[in-house]
């Protein structure tokens, strides 16, 4: 049955539905309302949880490494500082190999304070050891979020379900909530492989020399490589059950396609109808939508962008010094083609500034004018700023 | 009163502690009055090292080694999916170090203790950084070298007081407790399992390496921390209640401090000065406690 809802309320059906038993978080915007709506579910006695009401988000994650080291399915939601302060721990989740799921809205890093959408958070953590899934509106965030549950417990590693603020978390959409019945068929109970238990006493996380350290390394890289493949049995039988399919990537009027524009989150959406307009208008564009960050699903990337001439990277982030993170993985993944595209990347609607159908066509049509990309990357709809800081060398 | 020490030993013959090393005499009584029911958290402290490195371990119950300031933390979430889990008697216990208690992990244990997370914490206090080599930590006592207190530049400030900062949250129970004092420690350790909500024992054990005294002066130097009334043992119930175990023998606190290397270049007024300290902070306690007549 479809229900008008926000993003975030989608995120919190979903954390219900998929019988999470302990959750941990901290208030900050724009999350606040998933952990607002899953208090509810669990004072209304519909959730059947324990909420453990931190006083950071340090100790959220800490919390949830207590928890899920102790066999049970655990959840969190954090935003931009939030997420930042978690950091040390976010490593402390994959070293442990433990499932955590989190939803983490993306906002901007102060200062100055900016509580909008910008990618600059998550992408911060992306060498931390976390599955990162991008979505671009509520169904999928909902979606998503029972995904992440199956694929994180299937590799023992933790997953983030990342949402634009706003325009995603706050935005309400009818958005398909699937039966109680189909989703315990899709993700059965946690069975945990390893746990804390006085019946048979093992150390955790314990000192680990040079001699043993490099292969649990491997183990992690290893177990993040093989997720591009259990996310795809898994959205297999997703869509069977709910009769709705993903895939890692989305690629949309790429067969012929001279330029492809790659996108993200929300800005997919925004773009599939610049797509449209232009093709109508007889250009041969298209657009590959990017939703699994880490592991990064290259192979599938280059099977979509080798044959096109040019690719042009939306950012909503940038890697100060380097350029747009997406932009970065999109040129990794194709240097080894031979005659690869051109890729050019474009830094745009940082701190929540919009990127409107007519940035896009800008971004279009400058990646077609321009015969090879001069900068590594090119910022969208920059001002003339007079009172800014003046560097110079001495 | 009644020894009654158990036999049994929950620590394997075998651990990485330098000689003499307190914290892994308080380990070995703690195990003893807990019992094998229980999950026990270590945040980074000396027994991160002491307890062995993969695929060995010191310590025959389950442990979650875990980050330096998430003792509070991390103890809340095993006790949370335990509930979950449907088993309610094992207990969870988090083993933390002064750094991982009075500074780093303050917050954490301090956000635990008020949401009254059904947990003991135990903090063995070796009175600063050892693990890393010896730098101050706020539970330094006033008068201490360290490495980041070399030279004049000694430490100036008192002791944190950390046990009535947890009274002041209305701690169920909080207990001072010393390695020179086994049935003491053993019995408050018995007492605090058998409560429910957050409890808390502070542990004064000696670092022989940090403190650059012999190895086997280790007891001797805890007892006279009693002695001299600069570590008395006493508990709090409910964040008022207030019980003194131990009445001093009126030592004098340089007894304490002229066998020890960290205080060596104290001078006699430093020394005076710091037993008015002490019998400042002692005059405190017993007013507390319901003490008027002073001792």
């Amino acid at each position: 049955m479809k229900t008008v809802m926000e993003g975030s309320h989608a995120v919190a059906e979903a954390v219900k539905l998929a019988r999470v038993q302990v959750i941990s978080a901290y208030p900050i915007t724009p999350q606040t309302h998933i952990v607002e709506r899953l208090s509810e579910y669990c004072a209304d006695g519909s959730l059947d949880a324990k909420f453990l009401r931190v006083e950071s988000e340090h100790s959220a994650m800490a919390a949830l490494i207590g928890a899920s080291s102790t066999g049970v399915r655990t959840f969190t939601a954090t935003s931009s500082q939030g997420l930042a302060l978690m950091h040390e721990l976010l490593h402390w989740a994959s070293g442990a190999r433990l499932p955590i799921v989190m939803a983490e809205v993306n906002r901007a890093m102060a200062p100055g304070w900016n509580i909008w959408t910008d990618q600059t958070d998550s992408l911060s953590q992306r060498d931390t050891g976390w599955i990162q899934i991008y979505c671009e509106d509520g169904q999928e965030a909902l979606d998503r979020t029972l995904q992440a549950f199956r694929l994180a417990e299937s590799v023992n590693l933790p997953a983030m379900v990342i949402l634009d603020a706003f325009f995603l978390s706050h935005t309400y959409e009818p958005v398909d909530i699937p039966d109680q019945a189909k989703v315990d068929e899709f993700l059965p109970p946690y069975e945990p492989k390893f746990l804390l238990d006085p019946g048979n006493p093992c150390a955790f996380n314990q000192l680990a020399p040079p001699d043993v350290y490099m292969e649990m390394r491997f183990s992690i890289q290893t177990a993040m490589q093989s997720a591009i493949g259990v996310l795809e049995e898994i959205q297999n039988d997703f869509s069977e059950i709910f009769e709705r399919s993903y895939g890692s990537i989305e690629p949309v009027e790429c067969d012929d396609a001279d330029i492809i524009l790659v996108t993200s989150g929300t800005v997919t959406s925004t773009c599939k109808e610049v797509i449209e307009k232009l093709r109508s208008a007889g250009e041969k564009v298209g657009l590959l939508k990017i939703s699994l960050f880490r592991p990064f699903p290259g192979e599938a990337v280059r099977k979509v962008l080798s044959r096109t001439r040019k690719v042009a990277v939306v950012d909503r982030n940038c890697s100060f010094g380097s350029g747009g993170i997406f932009a970065q993985e999109i040129r990794s993944a194709l240097c080894n083609v031979p005659d690869h595209p051109l890729v050019y990347g474009y830094v745009a609607g940082l701190g929540g500034r919009d990127i409107t159908p007519e940035l896009l066509e800008d971004i279009y049509w400058q990646t077609k004018n321009t015969d090879f990309p001069e900068l590594d990357s090119f910022w969208m709809g920059i001002r003339e700023v007079k009172d800014g800081i003046i560097c110079s060398g001495s | 009163m009644e020894l009654s020490v158990p036999d049994r030993e929950f620590m394997y013959s075998g651990h990485v502690a330098c000689p003499g090393c307190g914290a892994a005499i308080a380990m070995r009584f703690v195990l003893k009055a807990l019992g094998e029911k229980i999950i026990m958290v270590i945040p980074a402290c000396c027994w991160s090292i002491i307890a062995g490195p993969y695929p060995m371990s010191t310590l025959r119950v389950p442990v979650l080694h875990t980050a330096f300031e998430t003792g509070g933390s991390v103890a809340s979430g095993i006790k949370a999916a335990l509930e979950v889990r449907g088993d309610h008697e094992t207990t969870v216990v988090t083993w933390a170090g002064d750094g991982g208690t009075f500074d780093i992990g303050f917050q954490a244990l301090s956000g635990a203790v008020e949401r009254n997370e059904d947990f003991i914490y135990i903090c063995y206090d070796n009175e600063a950084y050892m693990n890393t080599g010896i730098q101050r930590s706020s539970s330094t006592p006033y008068g201490a070298w360290t490495t980041t207190t070399p030279g004049q530049d000694w430490k100036k400030m008192r002791k944190k007081n950390i046990v009535e900062a947890l009274v002041a949250h209305r701690i169920r129970y909080a207990a001072t407790a010393n390695i020179a004092f086994p049935e003491d420690l053993i019995n408050k350790v018995k007492k605090a399992k058998n409560m429910k909500g957050s409890r808390f024992i502070h542990i004064f054990s000696t670092c022989p390496t940090g403190w650059r005294v012999p190895s086997e002066m280790s007891i001797k130097i805890a007892r006279m921390a009693v002695q001299t009334n600069i570590f008395p043992l006493y508990e709090v119930e409910n964040g008022v209640e207030y019980t003194i175990n131990y009445r001093p023998k009126g030592y004098l606190v340089k007894e304490y401090f002229k066998l020890q290397g960290r205080f060596s270049h104290l001078t006699e007024e430093d020394l005076d000065q710091i037993q008015e300290m002490v019998e400042e902070d002692w005059k405190l306690l017993l007013r507390k406690a319901g003490v008027f007549s002073g001792s």
